[in-house]
């Protein structure tokens, strides 16, 4: 199982990566950017499995006693919960610098904003 | 043409990589040393029952106020950003009458929505959920609100108002850690109590409901700038 | 047995709509593809046994950020139109 998303996760990270370097409208790149983000979490999440096991969360399912032979790894879990909303905060940002690229210069080409090419 | 060939190579050496790094890759079958480390002693000293959300508050918090500062300097950029002029700010739109569905049925969910909100973050330490989760669900619910009155607007003076006392409130729990506990955001301050109740695992319970309330305010913030951007002409 | 076939199936339909998110002409569909790209994402979470990721992925990933993309989509609209 692990094996599986551990390869859907880099495909997808090469289909992100490939989008944010060929794509030339602003928004596409930002969505690019979004698959990029899940890719690194699903990564993350896969290495962190065990076969068999089950969630982190000690009730009636995983008693106290036999936690350690019973749980995935909780340390994974805890990292990508603050990237994820570190995700958003940062789309949210590139979206608001793209509304006002467009005010200045009304399209959203990348190839049209020069002002800063030598 | 000579751009399209070195992004070919660029994509070509990266994969290169993760193909030698999925070989390497093989799946385990027992903890590492630090995760035994913490199942086997978090129930006791920590007295939480998920052990997610002890990491993220009591063994890691350090992480999570970094988290927090992160956020909120990204929500108050986009609102220094995204600022309107005053002459423009109370402006009527002509604006398609909203169905009646959407009306009726906001009146029903959005108590719902917030009361599910509370419930998550407030029983962090027990079942999945947490600050986050919640905060983001009571961001949903103050969407719906705002798609189904589209005239009216989101108060930003009260929103700034929670989050700020909210993240204050967040550090000054922390400081108490040093003086009447373990350490800095330690969560022995308030006593451990039974395990499985809803008032045990110290302050975990308490730091989360201001971090939930923290980014609720935050993301809805957000979202009510980038829709007051709707209202601006040339 | 059946999980890794339920697997199999999930994580070819993220692959298809990502494509579909990165290639396609109309930005309407582009963003439409990229939050089932986060349910879907979600699922793939719930079936590595983290529901707590499962849960802040869906609520984020494939709520708040749909709606931030249309917000900008229809100004970007207007603005080019009017």
């Amino acid at each position: 199982m692990e094996y599986i998303s551990l390869i859907t996760g880099f495909i997808m990270l090469m289909i992100g990566l490939w989008g944010i370097l060929t794509q030339k409208n602003i928004i596409k790149i930002i969505i690019s950017f979004t698959i990029f983000d899940s890719a690194i979490n699903i990564i993350i999440i896969s290495i962190g499995y065990i076969s068999g096991r089950t969630a982190p969360i000690l009730d009636k399912a995983v008693p106290v006693k036999d936690a350690v032979t019973k749980i995935v790894d909780p340390i994974p879990q805890a990292l990508v919960l603050t990237s994820i909303v570190i995700s958003l905060g940062v789309t949210a940002l590139m979206l608001a610098y793209a509304l006002k690229l467009h005010k200045y210069k009304n399209t959203l080409e990348i190839n049209k904003f020069k002002d800063l090419k030598w | 043409m000579v751009r399209k060939f070195l992004i070919f190579i660029l994509l070509a050496t990266f994969s290169v990589i993760f193909i030698n790094l999925y070989q390497d890759f093989k799946g385990q079958d027992k903890l590492n040393d630090l995760s035994t480390y913490y199942a086997e002693n978090e129930p006791q000293e920590l007295g939480a029952q998920n052990i997610v959300t002890s990491i993220v508050v009591t063994y890691r918090g350090f992480d999570t106020l970094g988290e927090v500062t992160i956020l909120f300097l990204a929500a108050s950029i986009i609102g220094f950003f995204l600022k309107i002029k005053e002459s423009d700010k109370n402006k009527k739109r002509e604006l398609r009458k909203t169905s009646e569905i959407l009306e009726t049925a906001s009146k029903i969910l959005v108590p719902l929505i917030f009361l599910l909100g509370v419930y998550v973050f407030a029983n962090g330490h027990l079942t999945p959920g947490g600050g986050f989760q919640g905060g983001a669900i009571m961001a949903s619910g103050m969407v719906l609100m705002l798609l189904a009155n589209p005239e009216k607007d989101v108060k930003h003076s009260l929103f700034s108002g929670i989050e700020s006392i909210s993240g204050f409130t967040y550090v000054i729990l922390g400081l108490l850690g040093i003086y009447f506990a373990y350490g800095f955001l330690d969560n022995r301050v308030l006593p451990l109590g039974q395990f499985g109740n809803i008032f045990s695992a110290g302050l975990i319970p308490v730091i989360y409901t201001f971090i939930g309330l923290k980014v609720g305010s935050e993301l809805t913030n957000i979202v009510g700038n980038l829709k007051e951007t709707q209202k601006e002409t040339e | 047995m059946i999980l890794n076939i339920i697997a199999i199936f999930l994580c070819l339909a993220i692959l298809v709509m990502a494509v579909i998110a990165v290639i396609h002409k109309k930005l309407i569909i582009a963003i439409i593809a990229s939050g089932v790209v986060s349910l879907f994402a979600s699922i793939i979470f719930l079936l590595l046994a983290a529901p707590d990721v499962a849960m802040t992925e869906a609520a984020i990933g494939s709520g708040l950020t749909t709606i931030i993309f249309f917000y900008v989509l229809n100004k970007i609209r207007k603005e080019s139109n009017g």
